[in-house]
């Protein structure tokens, strides 16, 4: 017997539930944290970040309009997805990000504890963002969050699983969608985590993955009409200003992103959660 | 067979009609697949865009054919017809609005004065299944109302059957109930089966009057699609030289986006030629690609992408 071929993996775009190429037909390099020629991933351009943004509104009303509770299970079952594949995402990282095996097989565990805890907020955040009124008058007095809509998300450049995972989760939880700009220098285990979303009764729609040029896709997203919403996390904070200036065209909602990346295994706290949340307030007559 | 005489000598016979309509050449359905596929992949960019897309709106018949139709909804659709986009005066008005016969008063009033037309679909729409005295006082009833153009519905059941001359007879009499009117003649090919079909009805269209040709109503699936467009362009290229006139084509039915619009117009150009490139002789029957096509007038003009909640929902 003959040795077998090598079996290469095409690493492609995650897009309203496929995996398309990009639609201009362009790659790029993709190189190991030693230098190391990796793969060849899709250079998303920016009509392929105009149909990621349609296939995300599109998936809107159907994610958003899904009871607290499912969307919780549906998120849980991907963290149950990603801890099947932990083996996969640790090398990913491994090669991405070059740390030690046991770093990696610690900020796998992390990601996906980071499912889990979201997950876990999906009817819960009604509760702290959520309020019964007081009012001078013979009425029920309601806040209740909602998600604003299809967001934006500059990934992390360095934490390629866990900040990934750390910014798409508080997202979607609520309700949103999202149109994530993968690292662009260690996208692998981001497009290795799209296939865990697509197996994992996700939507397609609810989340879609870019890999490519952060500098080429934030402007066309920035000044997109059609999002809500902008998280410029993996933008280095000195070219933040113009894409902050394009978003305010139609008032886009600039999720706080700290100056530099932080350490993605302290504790979020609530804060990305409730950054993509608008506060309906409605008043009912007692007694009717 | 170059004369008026020779056309109506077809007309008057159901033997010479049917074998002229049979004596036309098949239609090579891969062939015109294959090349309406690629036309497809023309690309049409910058200033030449910005023209199809204003040409493109400046074509479209706004319509609204549905059993909910208010006197309210066909007034924000005429006001949409005259000016597309309230915020933006250089956008050209479309070509007209097409309501069933018992709006087309309240159409009248709200486009009166304007360029834009009224047209009414006629005829027992969608099916065409009555007797030819009710189609004709269907016409009449959206004449007198004010309608300028009157898109009836051919009886595809005669046609199937080979009854080519009954369903020029009614084409004919409703040329004549329409008075000034334009008659558009809905083939429905959704219907016909085959591409050999489509050019059959399409001809017997043309020779009984037809002032322009039409896909289908909107209520069967596959409405308007390429290849059948191409041949229905062929047909009234081909036409020209015997009857003389040009007739309109009019696409119908399932074109959303100014993408696929674009790609009927470059079909225009190619099979027709540019003379059909007018609201006179080319129309798309829609009402969701106005807004896509007002979205990406936008686009080019601003380099950002827009989002439908900008636009007026109907």
């Amino acid at each position: 017997m003959s040795d077998r071929l090598a079996v290469r993996k095409t690493y492609k775009l995650y897009v309203g539930g496929a995996f398309p190429r990009s639609e201009s037909g362009r790659s790029y390099e993709i190189q190991s944290a030693d230098g190391e020629f990796l793969a060849n991933a899709s250079r998303a351009s920016r009509k392929d970040a105009r149909d990621a943004v349609v296939a995300a509104r599109r998936s809107f009303a159907g994610w958003s309009g899904r009871t607290a509770y499912n969307r919780a299970q549906i998120l849980y079952r991907v963290a149950e997805m990603l801890e099947g594949r932990a083996a996969q995402f640790a090398e990913e990282v491994r090669q991405s990000e070059g740390l030690s095996r046991a770093k990696c097989a610690a900020a796998v565990g992390a990601a996906v504890d980071r499912w889990v805890w979201y997950a876990g907020w999906a009817d819960k955040v009604s509760q702290i963002a959520g309020a019964a009124n007081p009012v001078a008058g013979p009425y029920f007095n309601f806040s209740v969050p909602e998600p604003t809509g299809v967001v934006a998300i500059m990934a992390p450049q360095a934490s390629s699983l866990l900040g990934l995972v750390s910014v798409v989760a508080p997202v979607i939880v609520t309700g949103n969608t999202a149109v994530v700009v993968t690292s662009e220098q260690r996208p692998l285990p981001a497009i290795s985590l799209g296939e865990v979303l697509a197996t994992s009764d996700l939507p397609g729609g609810v989340v879609n993955l870019l890999t490519g040029h952060t500098s080429e896709l934030a402007p066309v997203l920035a000044s997109h009409m059609d999002v809500n919403a902008i998280d410029l996390t993996g933008v280095e904070s000195d070219r933040r200003t113009p894409l902050e200036e394009a978003a305010a065209e139609n008032v886009k909602r600039v999720l706080p992103a700290p100056p530099d990346e932080p350490d993605w295994s302290a504790d979020p706290g609530t804060r990305r959660l409730l950054a993509p949340l608008e506060i309906k307030t409605v008043w009912h007559p007692v007694g009717v | 067979m170059t004369t008026a005489s020779a056309q109506r000598e077809l007309l008057a016979s159901d033997a010479a009609l049917s074998r002229f309509l049979r004596g036309l050449p098949g239609v090579d359905q891969v062939g015109a697949e294959a090349r309406a596929a690629a036309l497809a992949t023309r690309s049409i960019k910058r200033d030449a865009k910005l023209w199809a897309l204003d040409r493109a709106i400046r074509m479209t018949d706004l319509t609204t054919l549905e059993g909910a139709d208010t006197p309210g909804k066909v007034r924000a659709l005429c006001a949409k017809a005259v000016r597309p986009d309230p915020t933006d005066d250089t956008v050209p008005p479309a070509a007209a609005v097409c309501v069933y016969p018992d709006m087309v008063a309240v159409a009248v009033e709200h486009t009166r004065g304007t360029p834009v037309q009224v047209a009414s679909v006629a005829t027992a729409f969608p099916s065409g299944r009555a007797s030819l005295d009710v189609k004709l006082a269907d016409t009449k009833d959206a004449v007198a109302a004010g309608a300028d153009e009157i898109d009836m519905v051919i009886d595809r059941g005669a046609f199937l059957a080979g009854r080519y001359s009954a369903v020029a007879d009614e084409i004919v009499a409703t040329k004549q109930a329409c008075g000034d009117a334009h008659l558009k003649v809905i083939l429905e090919t959704g219907e016909l089966a085959t591409l050999d079909n489509v050019r059959r009805a399409s001809w017997l269209a043309i020779l009984a009057g037809a002032d322009f040709i039409k896909t289908s109503t909107g209520k069967i699936a596959p409405a308007s699609t390429r290849p059948v467009v191409l041949v229905m362009l062929e047909a009234v290229r081909d036409a020209e030289e015997i009857i003389e006139r040009k007739v309109g084509v009019k696409a119908a039915g399932g074109i959303r986006d100014a993408k696929d619009a674009i790609r009927y117009l470059v079909l225009v150009h190619e099979i027709a030629g540019p003379a059909w490139l007018t609201p006179e002789l080319f129309r798309f029957g829609a009402s969701s690609l106005l807004n896509d096509l007002l979205m990406q007038r936008d686009k080019q003009r601003t380099g950002a992408y827009a989002g439908p909640d900008y636009y007026t929902i109907d």
